[in-house]
């Protein structure tokens, strides 16, 4: 899944690949603002289809965040 | 989108809305980014790179009347169209002067336009387009021949100059378009309305304590940027039209962000997506008409070139509708 979700912050915060680690900071290390992060969080609720609402977002400050996330809110 | 009814070809008439000539106005006051950061804490960076807006237009004398009078009498010079012949006048404005009379009626008297009918709309930002469906419809179902359009906002009211998420956004202004009934197969519109997720941007009525405009800016988000490339992929669907036939998108100038998004969304190049939101921030209904207005004057549109007109806002309300360039 760490693939899948690289490709995507890649494709919606204009980081290169490489760069993002299940470490990185979405804000700190990929220094995305809160419109990216919008951005993001829609193609990850298109790609797994499930439905990030405003109050989690502040949960997902990193790659990692994000991954447990999806593990937990997955069908 | 598939729930849409079929529209039946047969049913409407030959007739169809032509912009005929276009005017705006905004009030002369400027404020810039820095002005707003001496209110509240924020920068003309931050705000410039959330929303690209620089700066807006505020009104200090004018009002949401005296902008669309403006805006009217400019469109009907450019449209080479008397006052005593229109039909119909129809405004759009969630920011009216006075409740009673309508703001339509107030622009009949100021022009001299005695023939014409007269009433207000309210769809918030997705109001211009509302009007423009709500006037072709008239036209072609042969009612109306000559009609005036107007976006009119003074959003500068209803704004709490306290709250820095909001009052970063608005402007004032107006734009309006003269209108025409012309031989030919009208476009069909598509329109939505989410009224379940309606609390996501609020203006209480005057009667109300606090008449600010009140938004969850990642939901508006979010609602903008799906929803807006799936009406107009829809419309141009439903009017079997290509985007290499469309040769600009004019979308309500809410963020540039918002803008940037739907390009991309739609896979279409952000030059075919004009803004002017840079200037004026976000002027609700008035947004799509002065744009219009300023490719009009910029002899940025040719005969027979097919826009795409877009709007999205409070409701949660969204629209799109073609037109074709088609002034000589």
């Amino acid at each position: 899944m760490f693939e899948q979700i690289k490709k995507i912050v890649a494709e919606n915060l204009n980081v290169e690949e490489e760069n993002i680690t299940p470490e990185s900071s979405f804000k700190e290390d990929l220094k995305a603002d809160s419109l990216d992060l919008f951005e993001m969080v829609m193609a990850l609720e298109e790609e797994f289809d499930l439905e990030i609402p405003s109050e989690d977002l502040e949960q997902l400050e990193t790659v990692k965040d994000v991954m447990t996330y999806i593990e937990s809110h997955k069908e | 989108m598939t729930g849409a009814p079929k529209l039946n070809p047969e049913m409407y008439s030959t007739k169809k809305a032509v912009i005929r000539g276009t005017g705006s106005s905004v009030p002369r006051r400027i404020v810039t980014n820095d002005d707003i950061a001496r209110l509240v804490e924020t920068s003309d960076a931050w705000i410039r790179e959330r929303t690209g807006i620089r700066t807006r237009h505020i009104a200090v004398e004018e009002t949401t009347v005296s902008l669309a009078v403006a805006a009217a009498r400019q469109a009907l010079e450019n449209a080479d169209m008397e006052a005593e012949e229109l039909d119909l006048i129809l405004v759009s404005t969630i920011s009216p002067t006075r409740v009673m009379p309508c703001t339509a009626c107030e622009v009949q008297a100021a022009i001299g336009a005695s023939r014409a009918f007269c009433f207000d709309l309210s769809a918030a930002c997705s109001g211009f387009v509302a009007a423009w469906n709500t006037v072709s419809a008239y036209m072609t179902a042969g009612l109306v021949e000559k009609a005036l359009i107007i976006g009119s906002e003074c959003l500068s009211n209803l704004t709490d100059w306290q709250d820095r998420s909001t009052c970063i956004l608005f402007g004032d202004g107006a734009g309006a378009v003269a209108v025409s009934a012309e031989e030919g197969r009208a476009f069909f519109p598509a329109a939505y309305s989410d009224g379940g997720a309606g609390e996501a941007l609020t203006l209480r009525s005057s009667q109300g304590e606090r008449c600010f405009m009140e938004m969850d800016g990642q939901a508006v988000f979010k609602f903008a940027v799906r929803r807006v490339p799936q009406v107009i992929e829809e419309v141009l669907e439903k009017n079997g039209l290509k985007r290499e036939t469309i040769s600009h998108y004019v979308l309500h100038q809410a963020n540039q962000r918002i803008v940037e998004a739907v390009a991309k969304r739609l896979g279409e190049p952000l030059e075919k997506f004009p803004m002017n939101l840079q200037r004026y921030g976000n002027t609700s209904s008035a947004s799509i008409p002065i744009l219009l207005d300023e490719l009009n004057r910029r002899g940025s549109l040719k005969q027979g070139e097919k826009l795409v007109l877009a709007g999205f806002g409070g409701g949660l309300t969204w629209g799109a509708a073609v037109t074709e360039w088609n002034r000589d």
